[in-house]
């Protein structure tokens, strides 16, 4: 893992004076709250309905044991004993006090960490595949490279005022698991000639009101080009993105307007310019300290072991329940004898992504002991422990019994993704986690969820998808008609790299029709379904939207 | 209507303006009112008659200046470089950096953010990715 050296540490500090600087400025007057606002958001801290939200950044989802533990002692000081994790690898705080802030961001600089750049029209924390480094799929860990992001995005000059907002995903696999053509910028690693790795770069995905899949602006650049180009990427977008309506200043508007192939001309030009630059582009990555950042990344040294545990395959054999979370849960790892373990933070009827101060530490402890002190958190709001022996698989399943975290859903029907929604946040149109708590409940039954297979349900509390439902294989959209919570369906999504955004089914439902509508989905899907190895979204592209249309609205 | 500057307020003795179409016939030591929707490259046949371009900032919330300056750099300009209108102190390293040389505010600006809040800005913490090059805020 990335570790501060001296420039990070007094810079994480400087902030935090910085920020309290900032606010006396707002109370003595000398800048308005239209001037503060910016600045304060660029902190991570956020005006919600009920109270001040702190967004905590965990650059591309990667926290130590030490750093969980710290996060489980902000929610017991100074929240009520919980944190929500999100989509975006972020944890948020909801009832942070105005007060405490500067308190809790000295907290977390202690162990490493900040809010920076986590909200505003900045480039926001970077993600990447929960996967890294463990994936057996993976040409290279994507985590450098985030990290390198990182390093050069943090208090950027140039772009700390762009259009609008700025997020940036990077896999290291073809399997694409930090829906990287969602995002402003996409970054895949690919092979060149040679074998060399570099970059395919997609650019203008996004959700929100006007979701656009992202759309390849490079098929292959190589990795040291990386920070020149972003940097042409995002000096086009600051020049040209607009300014007129923050509903069409996200760069994805920029690339439909203006078009990939002139846009794409536009940037190669900016390119070329800095790499004409005397002495080479400003922002040349620095080979010393590029290096630096992959020692920090390299991998945990595994025991030598056979692929197969003769104890994991006995206690399975003893125990159906620890066999179906295995199944389910666990992934492959690189490393033969060894596993990436998925931990449900969302069991039955619990709100997805909300952990207990005393679950965030007892996550702590099962990193330390079994995987190597590293954690991850995933977009689909869940924490993966990446580095797990399959020896161990049994005693880690006995200790998440015990913490409350031992679902086993993920990739099924009940791991669904839900925005804060009506509860929290103030720009919501209706509420998304009683939503997704009564479907929880409705399929919690595990030989049902197991027999309806891969189904990702995602569910957003207004039309800016924080919820990612548009990519949901059903998406629901929480509106408001006449006072009154109305739900859209969407079918068809699909977050991965053969992204596709969900088609509407039909008029809205209200909130109590929502669950009884999609049971009779699934019902339908069962029903139609080839044979148990045709999921949801494969009956879906065979047969289109009208036999799950007729079950959706089919009077019950 | 004071400039702001590394070493604190300073008069204002802007010239008259010439603006992007007048350029051409616009005597040497000339300054440009730069448009933030012009193409720099435009200019750039220009750049030796230039003493001064001014480059406005409507908000200090639209940050096109920014990289409209820094593009202007990259282009060659080597001639006094300001950043006219609404920016706060917070911004004031980040213009440096980008290769303005100065700001010019409004008088009710910097009646509310003084002098001293100005120069104070610019030992803002420098990002660790600048200081690892050996870089400052003023590139
Ligand atoms: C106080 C709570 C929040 C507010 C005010 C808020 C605000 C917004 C807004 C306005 C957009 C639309 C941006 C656009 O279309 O340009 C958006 C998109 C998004 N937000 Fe949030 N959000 C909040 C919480 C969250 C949470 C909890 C998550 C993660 C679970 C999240 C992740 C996202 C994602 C993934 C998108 C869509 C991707 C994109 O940017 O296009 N947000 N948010
Ligand atoms: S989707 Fe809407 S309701 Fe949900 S968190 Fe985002 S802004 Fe709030």
């Amino acid at each position: 893992m990335y570790r501060y050296d001296e420039f990070d540490h007094d810079y994480v500090r400087a902030r935090v004076s910085e920020f309290r600087d900032q606010t006396q400025r707002r109370i003595d007057g000398a800048l308005t709250e239209d001037e503060y606002k910016p600045l304060r958001l660029m902190n991570g801290l956020y005006l919600q309905l009920h109270a001040y939200m702190l967004r905590v950044a965990i650059p591309y989802g990667t926290l130590s044991s030490r750093q969980m533990r710290t996060l489980a002692t902000i929610a017991e000081r100074w929240d009520e004993g919980y944190g929500h994790f999100t989509t975006r690898q972020n944890i948020q705080y909801n009832w942070t006090k105005l007060t405490d802030v500067g308190d809790i961001l000295d907290a977390l600089a202690d162990v490493e960490m900040h809010a920076i750049q986590t909200s505003g029209n900045c480039i926001r924390n970077v993600t990447a595949d929960h996967f890294a480094g463990a994936a057996a799929d993976e040409i290279e860990d994507p985590r450098p490279t985030a990290e390198l992001i990182r390093q050069w995005s943090t208090a950027h000059p140039e772009f700390a005022f762009l259009p609008r907002k700025f997020k940036v995903a990077v896999t290291g696999s073809p399997n694409d698991r930090a829906v990287t053509k969602a995002h402003d910028i996409g970054l895949r690693m690919v092979r060149g000639e040679g074998g060399a790795p570099g970059y395919e770069v997609i650019v203008g995905g996004g959700l929100g009101r006007t979701p656009m899949i992202g759309k390849v602006m490079r098929d292959f650049l190589p990795k040291d080009h990386l920070l020149p180009y972003l940097e042409a990427i995002l000096r086009v977008y600051n020049l040209h993105g607009r300014r007129d309506n923050k509903y069409k200043a996200r760069i994805k508007i920029l690339v439909h307007e203006t078009g990939i192939d002139d846009m794409r001309a536009q940037v190669e030009a900016e390119f070329e310019r800095q790499m004409r630059e005397e002495g080479g582009p400003v922002v040349a990555p620095d080979p010393e300290q590029v290096a630096r950042i992959e020692a920090y990344f390299a991998p945990p040294a595994l025991a030598d072991l056979p692929e197969r545990s003769e104890t994991l395959e006995t206690a399975m054999a003893e125990d159906a329940a620890l066999a179906r979370w295995v199944e389910t849960n666990v992934a492959a790892h690189r490393a033969p004898g060894h596993a990436i373990v998925t931990v449900a933070v969302k069991g039955t009827g619990e709100a997805p992504g909300d952990a207990t101060t005393a679950q965030m530490r007892a996550l702590a402890d099962l990193g330390e002991r079994y995987s190597h002190d590293e954690l991850r958190i995933s977009h689909e709001q869940n924490v993966i422990l990446p580095h797990v022996r399959k020896d161990d698989l049994p005693g880690v399943f006995a200790a998440l019994r015990k913490a409350g975290l031992a679902t086993a859903n993920a990739g099924l029907i009940t791991d669904i993704i839900a925005c804060p929604g009506l509860d929290y946040c103030a720009l919501a149109t209706a509420r998304s986690i009683p939503v997704a708590q009564d479907l929880s409940r409705r399929f919690a039954a595990p030989d049902r969820a197991k027999a309806i297979g891969e189904f990702t349900i995602k569910i957003s509390g207004c039309i800016n998808a924080c919820g990612h439902h548009h990519v949901g294989h059903v998406g629901i959209l929480g509106l408001e008609k006449s006072g009154i919570e109305n739900y859209q369906i969407t079918l068809g999504g699909d977050h991965t790299e053969t992204m596709a955004i969900g088609e509407r089914a039909g008029p809205g439902i209200s909130a109590e029709e929502v669950g009884p509508a999609i049971e009779r989905l699934v019902d339908a899907y069962l029903d139609v379904r080839e044979d148990e190895g045709e999921r949801f979204i494969d009956t879906y592209r065979r047969l289109g939207a009208e036999p799950f249309k007729a079950a959706l609205y089919a009077a019950a | 209507m004071p400039l702001v500057t590394d070493t604190g307020f300073a008069p204002d003795d802007t010239p008259a303006l010439v603006s992007l179409g007048t350029l051409p016939d616009a005597p040497e030591g000339a300054a440009l009112d730069m448009p933030l929707d012009a193409d720099p490259a435009a200019v750039a046949p220009h750049f030796d008659r230039l003493s001064l371009v001014v480059v406005p900032f409507p908000s200090f919330a639209d940050g096109r200046g920014f990289s409209l300056a820094r593009r202007l750099r990259a282009l060659g300009y080597r001639g006094r470089l300001r950043a006219a209108g609404h920016l706060i102190t917070d911004q004031f390293p980040f213009a440096r950096f980008c290769g303005f040389d100065e700001l010019s505010i409004s008088d009710a600006l910097a009646e509310r953010q003084p002098e001293a809040l100005w120069l104070a800005a610019l030992s803002r913490a420098v990002p660790p990715f600048l200081q690892r090059r050996g870089k400052g805020w003023a590139a």
